[in-house]
């Protein structure tokens, strides 16, 4: 009996350190935070200047791995480890590489709204952290038993980060809110795991692509429902309609900081394990899948631009707008693999470069909201970014750069963004899925010229004049001045990030393009 | 041995039982209005699919499915563990839980 026992036991599978390094470094980073905390109770200054130089570094030596990770990518050829549970490859790479930059944004946004409302830094640090170490490893999931608990651990730190502004109302209300529908989408995730492991099983992305390709699926219906569960799972994370209803929910109620950083890097996060999901392991079933991306995308544009243009809210107005975000990028996801050989710029590659330039310019328009808003976020009305132009002049004209960047403008990465999205879905011959995406952009700049022309119009208004000058402190502009300058360099020299998003996708593991 | 054996328990019937125990979960979720209800009825859902996952790991003789239940246990555990947090926190402001009390953000 003993022996029989001993005989199932597994190997234990060798640990890659260099690999997993970025996401343990995060992880260590905010258990030492925490541990900063509890050491030095008494000194709260100490522990703040500590907790955020700490983060800081956390976030560099993590960058630091995350470049060598791409050294060793493109030295061999993408590969599995850990029994097969992580792959490395450039769209890891790309991924974690977004999940950093916004993490590290999002971080000097937080610092100056923690003070102002006066939230505790370092466990909001904390939080963010495992958020962010939850969506390294989401990219690197090559099993989708580890996509699960990586979309839980980066969820939970989110649940808690929505709610954190424990004065108001509204943050409980949002983390609430977040947490019931994200506890239903996990759920319903898991299902379709089941399911999926059911009609193929294994859990193992590479496993059940393999599976397709050599067998003949028994219960297809299994398989089909499996699917569909998986999609309503994600959809709900990257907020595409008709999952979307909590978006702007969270989005107003989440302090700004977090709502920035949910807006970037979650989506990214999410659209990672979408694309390893469906574009890598399911892409002998494209025929069953394309077709429901196909409505998402459709549905996402609509909802998410018509809605946009009826909000009076800032910051449920951008929710919405993520949706519609959500939509294009969802055009990337359709037409997944179909570059051809001359052209290698696939949906996999455009829709991770629309990632890159959406970070961007979401944590920059959601920077800009928080600025602009008073202690208590009080001030995301519409009505107060009246004269915006005159009050704030530097402000304004970095909202305008970021909400002509939403709409897709030349010389802004949102056009080259949007440009080569519309490209990838025509070579793919989806010509009605370019069309509905360009009507949907063009009611989308409305959207966002709306608050443009609000900015600058003179309404003669005597309140406006009144209203306290904000003073921007060093770290919220750093962050906004990096976004700004990215997404300019984004729309004048794309060619160089265009070309690292294909190289990134050739490197994908099982791509079948 | 009387004829009561005559009808065998077998992976379908469980199978069966947690489809039918998830979609009372996703029903009671979608319709209850009490939070501490609907968070009890994202739990069975969870429960369902560990009986899936158990389900078909007995069916295809692997043990990966029943190493899969282990996740969502720890994973439902944490759950639990923040949203009873953020549902005592609400608690504590405002004396009830029902979720269509809950709307400060309109729209």
């Amino acid at each position: 009996m003993n022996l029989l026992l001993a005989a199932k036991i597994p190997d234990t599978p060798w640990v890659d350190w260099p690999i997993i390094a970025p996401v343990v470094t995060l992880f260590v980073t905010a258990l030492l935070i925490v541990l900063a905390r509890a050491i030095l109770r008494t000194q709260p200054r100490l522990v703040y200047g500590l907790s955020v130089a700490m983060a800081f570094l956390g976030l560099a030596v993590s960058g630091g791995f995350v470049a060598n990770e791409w050294k060793i990518v493109n030295k061999n050829q993408p590969f599995i480890t850990f029994a097969g549970a992580i792959s490395v490859d450039g769209m890891t790479v790309f991924v974690q590489a977004i999940v950093l930059i916004a993490t590290a944004l999002s971080v000097l946004l937080a610092l100056s709204y923690l003070r102002r409302e006066g939230l505790e830094t370092p466990e909001y640090l904390v939080l963010l952290l495992l958020s962010a170490a939850g969506m390294l490893v989401m990219a690197h999931a090559n099993d989708l038993i580890l996509v699960f608990v990586a979309l839980e651990v980066f969820s939970i730190a989110l649940y808690i980060l929505a709610a954190f502004d424990r004065k108001r109302s509204q943050s409980h209300e949002a983390g609430l809110k977040y947490f019931i529908l994200g506890a239903f989408s996990s759920a319903v995730f898991l299902y379709g795991i089941a399911l999926v492991y059911g009609a193929t099983g294994t859990t193992s992305i590479t496993g059940i692509a393999k599976y397709l390709l050599e067998t003949n699926v028994e219960h297809t219906g299994l398989l089909v429902a499996g699917f569909a569960l998986l999609i309503v799972g994600l959809g709900f994370k990257i907020s595409a309609a008709p999952f979307h209803m909590w978006t702007p929910y969270v989005n107003e109620g989440a302090p700004t900081p977090v709502t920035a950083f949910m807006a970037s890097a979650t989506k990214v996060a999410a659209f990672a394990a979408f694309l390893r999901i469906f574009a890598g392991s399911l892409s002998t079933y494209a025929s069953d899948w394309r077709p429901a991306i196909y409505g998402l995308a459709v549905i996402s544009l609509l909802v998410g631009t018509i809605a946009a243009a009826i909000q009076t809210d800032v910051k449920r107005m951008l929710a919405y707008s993520s949706v519609a975000h959500a939509g294009y990028i969802l055009i990337g996801v359709q037409v997944a693999n179909a570059g051809s050989a001359d052209n290698k710029l696939g949906g996999t590659a455009t829709a991770l470069f629309y990632l890159l330039v959406y970070a961007f310019m979401a944590l920059g328009a959601f920077g800009v909201v928080q600025a602009i808003n008073q202690r208590g976020e009080i001030g995301h009305d519409l009505s107060d970014y009246r004269e915006l132009g005159r009050r704030q002049p530097a402000l304004a004209g970095l909202m305008t750069l970021f909400l002509l960047a939403q709409a897709g403008v030349p010389f802004t990465g949102g056009f080259i963004a949007k440009l080569t999205i519309f490209r990838s879905a025509v070579d793919a011959g989806q010509h009605e899925l370019a069309l509905v995406g360009m009507a949907a952009a063009v009611i989308g700049a409305f959207v966002y010229l709306r608050l443009v022309i609000m900015m600058y119009r003179s309404t003669h208004d005597e309140h406006a004049a009144d209203e306290p000058k904000i003073k921007l402190d060093v770290a919220s502009a750093t962050a906004l001045f990096i976004a700004a300058v990215a997404v300019i360099a984004l729309g004048i020299m794309p060619n160089w990030f265009l070309d690292v998003a294909g190289q990134a996708t050739q490197l994908l593991q099982f791509s079948t393009g | 041995m009387l004829a009561v054996s005559a009808f065998e328990i077998g992976a379908q019937h469980y199978f069966i039982l947690a489809a039918v125990m998830f979609t009372i979960g996703a029903t009671g979720m979608l319709l209850r209005r009490n939070t501490i209800v609907m968070f009890m009825c994202v739990e069975l859902m969870l429960n369902a699919v560990n009986l899936t996952f158990v389900t078909f790991a007995k069916a295809l003789d692997d043990s990966a499915g029943q190493a899969a239940v282990f996740f969502t246990l720890i994973v439902a555990a944490a759950e639990v563990a923040v949203g009873l947090a953020i549902i005592v926190a609400i608690f504590r402001r405002r004396q009830g839980v029902t979720a269509d009390d809950i709307d400060l953000m309109k729209g």
